[in-house]
């Protein structure tokens, strides 16, 4: 057992190191300078121009040699120091990003286990006969395909201008500051709907297609046939297929939520959404170096920590990860 | 996975998640802070968290992205309205009229040829109660001196500031740029001596200036993600000294996300001014929006700036005038206004001087040099100039055989300049000319524009200004070697030392001199059409979609109706935007 998460742990170390660098190396793979942006968006005057752009090299530590500013980079990070943004000159990143984090949490978090646990559900009850797998699948199939910005689009277009139920825009109202009132969480709710369902309905229909494949494989395969000649009864044989069906899907679960912050870049930008999505956008779009780490870094945090997650899970619902330890201890 | 556990998981995460928005939210929940902080002497505190909507102006498309500082001083990322609601110039200017208007100068004149004699004007407060003066206004130039800030150039003509008395200051010149000064005199903003003396220089800067002090119209008061939000001073000193009154308590910009996203906003009424170029607003004008343009008909926007064509001169075939004289004949610049815009542009004049300064333009000299479109004089000058189809693939090639492909570029998602560029492409085909459309992100364009690697590519960086002078040393910026890195223009580096010369001759010129400034320009442009250095296309405008939902009494081209931009990107609140404020009317009495 302590040898299998030694194992995994070193694993997982050396793959943060690994994405880390390339989190920091892809930024400066792209042509250009930021500073050259920040300047061409601050409209100078020539005359005072080139001072400024020797200034800014310097403050951003881009005046040093490439291996030096890895170094450095490094250095930051043991401090907890993800640096100064570029696009959004002069906050720190870790300030930026740390006032996105909860709007994701709260848009995706929500939008990805109720659409898993309505998706396998939905999944597995489609798998069970031919008349729902005739209506059910295919709208499965509909959904999951839709782009997140196309049903976006129509659902803030048919809510939002046509009827004018709900808002399509911000995280609460424009007209609010956040405060502990009744009225803002009512905003933030109402706000929350139609990113929510547009993320959810998409989702959904992936989590249900993948599940009632699954069963429908978990059916035909050979120990169901040996349960079903046993006389086992139709609920315990499709409990087992469920049971088994179920792991590829947590998998999928945890890698979804490990990209919780920043994984709905689209739809944060139909619905002017707060989010990391956003800021992800902008800094690609401002060669953002330091944001573009910075939010880059909480995926893979996210998605390492999920992964380790699953592991332990596995260890808990699959009983063949746990033979398969004590054979090897 | 039983029901119940499902159920539980799902309401401890919006639980936890409740709570977890709450705590991060708290720092933006700003409204308690500024009050805390806000001036002794001025407004009373403002409590609000819930903005009224008959007192709240909603505006958007200045601000890509939050807000990150206040500090009027980093020209291009404050916050919206930094400077004009809050930090104020000397004077306002008119660009439809011509006009400088005294604001935190009483006036200003020139005693002689190299001293210029500034009144500040009295009874100017700093939001915190402490009053400006002259003190306050040779600081600030002062500043500029001291560390690098974007007029630090200024003190290479500027010789000292003498103040003579609370209210009088000398401007002391080595020698004077009319045209450059007076161009400061409305956009270099006037900070408060007592809080900016002790910061650091660095801090000046590059800080964020949380919490800015100023004396304009309107008080910081909050902002988060989405948003910053405004709220009117009150003691504002030109309610008794000018009579003027901004109308909205609170002025709330939005950030943009999308260009989709501000059209719902306007349509929905929900944004009151939008200053995004939003595609085909011209159909939703007559669409029942309560919506209206600076102009009712095309090109509905006023001119913001010359988009032209930044042709690289170090680069065959461009090197060659008669082959750009075909290319600028070869362009349906009509078509790109039609199909393109919709004719919310105007074709630009040929010598590329915004419709404001058509006083300026030479019209001999463009009769007899300027150029238009024409497919077959095109192909007739190509000829003449010896470039012929060699290989017989429908394009010239050139005089050495070697084949013509000239990449175009844009920054990728500029929409309505990707599909410009390909209209240019397929004009310039039908002339022979094989011009292919590239998109790079933003980055690579403005990389291959600094570094000169590019063919040709669309510009449109001098935006209207007092004088004609800031455009001409755009295009023809002569520090040809430093271009990579001050971003100063002239990105096909053309060299000409006579063009140079004249530019800065203008610059010289007293800005009450017309005739001598129209002498001068007449010679630029005719080394200009004859040249070609860039090929100007169209004017892009200064997008404004106005709601009358909420707010009425909007500027608009109408005899009966106020004539100030209806902009509130940086640059144009000091120009008349701000009085646009004074204007306004809500719908909804109080």
């Amino acid at each position: 057992m302590r040898r299998y998460f030694t194992r995994k742990l070193l694993i997982y170390l050396l793959t943060f190191v690994l994405a880390v660098t390339i989190d920091w190396l892809i930024p400066r793979f792209m042509p250009g300078n930021p500073i050259q942006i920040l300047i061409s968006r601050a409209g100078l005057k020539a005359e005072s121009a080139n001072l400024i752009y020797s200034y800014y090299m310097q403050a951003f530590g881009l005046n040093v040699p490439i291996w030096q500013q890895y170094l450095n980079f490094w250095n930051a990070l043991f401090h907890g120091d993800l640096g100064t943004s570029v696009w959004l000159f002069p906050q720190p990143v870790i300030q930026i990003i740390m006032r996105a984090v909860p709007f994701d949490v709260l848009l995706l978090l929500p939008a990805i286990l109720v659409s898993w646990f309505a998706g396998n559900k939905f999944g597995a009850f489609a798998a069970r006969s031919k008349w729902l797998d005739n209506t059910i699948s295919p709208l499965g199939y509909i959904l999951t395909a839709t782009p997140y910005m196309w049903l976006g689009l129509m659902l803030g277009w048919l809510f939002g201008i046509i009827l004018k139920i709900l808002p399509f825009s911000g995280a609460y109202s424009y007209a609010m500051m956040p405060n502990l009132s009744w009225a803002f969480v009512g905003s933030l709710l109402e706000h929350w709907i139609l990113p929510f369902t547009s993320l959810f309905l998409v989702m959904f229909g992936g989590w249900a297609i993948g599940m009632r494949n699954m069963i429908i494989y978990e059916l035909e395969a050979d120990y169901s046939h040996y349960l079903e000649a046993l006389g086992a009864p139709r609920k315990l044989v499709r409990n087992y297929a469920f049971r088994n069906a179920i792991l590829p899907q947590i998998t999928g679960l945890a890698l979804q939520l490990g990209v919780i912050v920043g994984g709905a870049l689209v739809t944060e930008i139909v619905f002017s959404y707060p989010g990391i999505g956003f800021l992800i956008l902008q800094a690609i779009q401002n060669h953002d170096f330091f944001l573009l780490q910075g939010c880059f870094l909480f995926i893979i945090i996210g998605v390492l920590l999920a992964n380790f997650a699953i592991d332990i899970i596995y260890v808990l619902v699959d009983p063949r990860t746990r033979t398969g330890m004590q054979g090897e201890g | 996975m039983k029901r119940s556990t499902f159920t539980i998981t799902i309401l401890l995460a919006l639980s936890l998640l409740i709570a977890a928005c709450a705590p991060a939210a708290a720092p933006t929940a700003a409204p308690a802070a500024p009050a805390a902080a806000a001036p002794a002497a001025a407004t009373e505190a403002p409590t609000a968290v819930t903005f009224a909507r008959n007192e709240t102006l909603y505006t958007g498309g200045k601000q890509w992205g939050p807000v990150s500082n206040w500090n009027p001083l980093m020209t291009g990322n404050y916050a919206t309205g930094t400077i004009g609601l809050v930090y104020e110039t000397l004077f306002l200017y008119d660009p439809l009229t011509d006009k400088f208007t005294p604001w935190l100068a009483a006036s200003g004149k020139w005693t002689d040829a190299t001293t210029y004699e500034l009144k500040v004007r009295q009874g100017v407060t700093w939001s915190d109660g402490k009053p400006l003066t002259a003190d306050d206004i040779k600081f600030t130039f002062e500043l500029g001196q001291k560390t690098v800030l974007n007029f630090s150039s200024l003190w290479d003509w500027l010789g000292s500031i003498t103040k003579v008395d609370d209210y009088t200051l000398d401007f002391k010149f080595k020698s004077a740029l009319y045209q450059e000064w007076d161009n400061y005199l409305y956009n270099v903003p006037m900070l408060p001596q007592h809080l900016w003396a002790s910061k650091d220089l660095k801090d000046v800067a590059t800080g964020a200036n949380d919490k800015p002090v100023g004396t304009g119209a309107y008080l910081y008061f909050a902002y988060d993600q989405a948003k910053m939000v405004w709220a009117r001073n009150d003691n504002w000193w030109a309610i008794k000294a000018l009579n003027l009154k901004v109308a909205p308590k609170y002025i709330v910009d939005l950030v943009n996300t999308s260009n989709e996203n501000s059209l719902g906003l306007v349509l929905q009424g929900q944004e009151d001014l939008n200053n995004n170029y939003l595609p085909g607003i011209s159909n939703l004008l007559a669409g029942g929006y309560a919506l209206h343009t600076y102009y009712p008909a095309a090109p509905y926007h006023l001119a913001a700036n010359t988009a032209w064509l930044d042709v690289n001169l170090q680069k065959k075939p461009m090197d060659d005038v008669e082959f750009r004289k075909a290319l600028a004949s070869s362009i349906n610049v009509a078509d790109i206004v039609s199909r393109d815009y919709g004719n919310m542009v105007q074709a630009a004049n040929p010598t590329g001087l915004l419709p404001i300064w058509d006083k300026y333009v030479d019209q001999a000299v463009v009769k007899k040099l300027g150029i238009s479109f024409d497919i077959d004089k095109a192909k007739s000058i190509l000829k003449a100039a010896g470039y012929k189809d060699v290989n017989g693939d429908g394009f010239v090639e050139n005089k050495d055989g070697s084949l013509i492909a000239l990449k175009i570029i844009v920054p990728n998602g500029w929409s309505d300049w990707m599909a410009a560029i390909q209209i240019i492409s397929n004009s310039t085909k039908a002339a022979g000319i094989n011009v292919i459309p590239d998109y790079p992100d933003f980055n690579g364009y403005l990389d291959a524009r600094l570094k000169g690697t590019f063919d040709l590519a669309i510009d449109n960086q001098v935006q209207v200004s007092n004088t004609p002078w800031s455009y001409y040393h755009f295009i023809f910026y002569d520090k040809l070697a430093d271009i990579a890195t001050t971003q100063g223009g002239n990105y096909g580096r053309y060299n000409n030392q006579t063009a140079f010369d004249l530019v800065t001759q203008l610059d010289k010129l007293a800005t009450n001199d017309l005739a001598g400034m129209k002498a001068v320009i007449s010679k630029i442009q005719t080394i200009q059409l004859t040249d070609l250095p860039i090929i100007p296309l169209w004017y892009n405008g200064m997008w404004a979609q106005m709601s009358s939902v909420n707010w009425t009494n909007w500027p608009s081209s109408a005899d009966k109706d106020n004539h100030y931009l209806p902009v509130t990107w940086n640059g144009y609140w000091n120009m008349t935007s701000i009085l646009m404020l004074t204007q306004l009317k809500p719908v909804v009495a109080k």
